[in-house]
């Protein structure tokens, strides 16, 4: 299971290596399709990249510093600094594919 | 590599019905989707115009016709279709990002998807204020003014939505009428938090560093060039079909719509197209559903066809 963050542990939680962390809610319906995507590429991606989430509804504080407006966004971080923002659904492929830049 | 009798691509209401068809026909049928099932019905808040339900919620609705395709035995299959191609034998190849299967009739239903407005600013400040999906993204605009871009039948529902949750919406529109349904034109009309800008198109967003903070528009009867103020652009302006990844079957207008008779066979036997990525006139719920029916039928009778053929060969 993808773990959940919240606005208290979000950043020591992604301080570290590769991290994604998908920004979603329960009315949005494409972030219901990003769910399982995310739990898939989390089994295969093994410990890689550290794969987490966040409901912006129970949280406010990160997605405001991240000026997200628009649900799923996907923040890729590395070594605790952001490389990489993604609006929109995105595919296991398209996902995989962008993290090994950062990841090799 | 999997065997079905028949693959539907696309789970939304046209794949679903067609799916719950040639299960209940007895055949092994895989619904294969790249995402959750329900299709465009995720992205839509309230359906006011499907049979049986006075009012339901999209994702509702999808889940109730999911659940009909499970009792009849459906497979949902997670996998976005690369490409499908037919072998000698006349079995159906369909590649996945993941897998490949392969089917003796393939029904294709894998709908369409929103067109982009192509003016300068929409990439920069997409996810900054520019969205594609009110339900997604309205909440974000609580205590704003935002602009809906288009005039048919998803603009000015979605544009219903977000005067409930924003504080305006200004809806800009290249004609001098709306396209959509009388009804929601005339509860348009009625909200006093919905203002209308005719006769005039957008031709680029505006912003600062990290949001979207106006619109220039073009108005298409004075000729002028203006700029409006607003927080959040939601741009419905028309689709185009999901039908790239069909391109060597050559089954496509010049649109990229895919061609079929009224029974949904496109030119190659045993591949139908229903729903939304079929050419026709009045793209709904509704009719994804009539279509996914007809073709749910005709691919358990191609089936039985070729099965015939194949035992008076034997
Ligand atoms: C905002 C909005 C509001 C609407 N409101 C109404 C309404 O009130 N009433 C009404 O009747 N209609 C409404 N519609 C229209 C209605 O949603 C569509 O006509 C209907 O969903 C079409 O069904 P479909 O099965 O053809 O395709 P879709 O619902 O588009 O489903 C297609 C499915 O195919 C999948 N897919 C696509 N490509 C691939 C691939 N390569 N591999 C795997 N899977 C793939 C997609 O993920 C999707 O799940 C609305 C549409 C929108 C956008």
């Amino acid at each position: 299971m993808v773990k959940n963050l919240t606005d208290k542990d979000f950043v020591k939680e992604t301080s570290t290596g590769v991290t994604l962390t998908d920004f979603w809610a329960t009315w949005c319906p494409p972030c219901r399709m990003q769910g399982p995507i995310i739990e898939q590429l989390d089994k295969e991606i093994g410990d890689k990249v550290k794969i987490t989430k966040m409901d912006v509804d129970a949280n406010q504080k990160t997605p405001m510093t991240f000026g997200i407006m628009s649900i799923p966004t996907l923040i890729i971080k590395k070594d605790g600094q952001v490389v990489d923002k993604l609006v929109g659904l995105h595919s296991k492929d398209q996902l995989k594919t962008v993290l090994a830049q950062y990841t090799n | 590599m999997r065997k079905y009798d028949v693959v539907v691509i696309g789970a939304g209401p046209g794949g679903m019905t067609a799916a719950l068809y040639a299960a209940r026909a007895n055949l092994n049928v895989a619904m294969l989707d790249r995402g959750i099932y329900g299709g465009q019905m995720n992205n839509t808040d309230d359906i006011e115009n499907y049979p049986g339900f006075t009012t339901i919620k999209g994702p509702e609705l999808g889940e109730k016709m999911y659940q009909g395709t499970v009792k009849a035995g459906v497979n949902f299959v997670y996998g976005d279709v690369q490409n499908v191609t037919v072998d000698d034998q006349q079995m159906k190849h369909i590649q996945t990002d993941s897998d490949e299967l392969v089917a003796s009739a393939v029904i294709i239903a894998t709908g369409s998807n929103n067109r982009k407005l192509g003016v300068p600013g929409e990439e920069k400040f997409s996810g900054k204020g520019v969205s594609y999906c009110a339900v997604c993204d309205g909440s974000f605009f609580k205590g704003k003014n935002v602009t809906v871009v288009g005039g048919g039948d998803s603009a000015i529902s979605e544009g219903l939505y977000l005067a409930n949750v924003t504080d305006g919406v200004n809806v800009i529109h290249r004609r001098d009428q709306l396209r959509a349904q009388k009804v929601l034109q005339n509860r348009a009309f009625d909200n006093d938090k919905i203002d209308f800008t005719w006769n005039t198109s957008v031709t680029e967003i505006l912003g600062d560093e990290n949001h979207v903070t106006g619109v220039k528009i073009h108005n298409n009867q004075v000729g002028d060039d203006t700029t409006l103020d607003t927080d959040g652009v939601f741009v419905y302006v028309g689709n185009f079909p999901n039908s790239q990844i069909f391109n060597n079957l050559n089954i496509t207008d010049q649109a990229g719509w895919i061609i079929t008779n009224d029974q949904m066979e496109t030119t190659i036997p045993g591949i139908y197209a229903i729903g939304d990525v079929r050419q026709k006139q009045l793209r709904q719920i509704t009719t994804a559903v009539g279509d996914g029916g007809i073709a749910g039928q005709n691919a358990f009778e191609y089936f039985e066809a070729i099965k015939h053929r194949q035992t008076v060969k034997d």
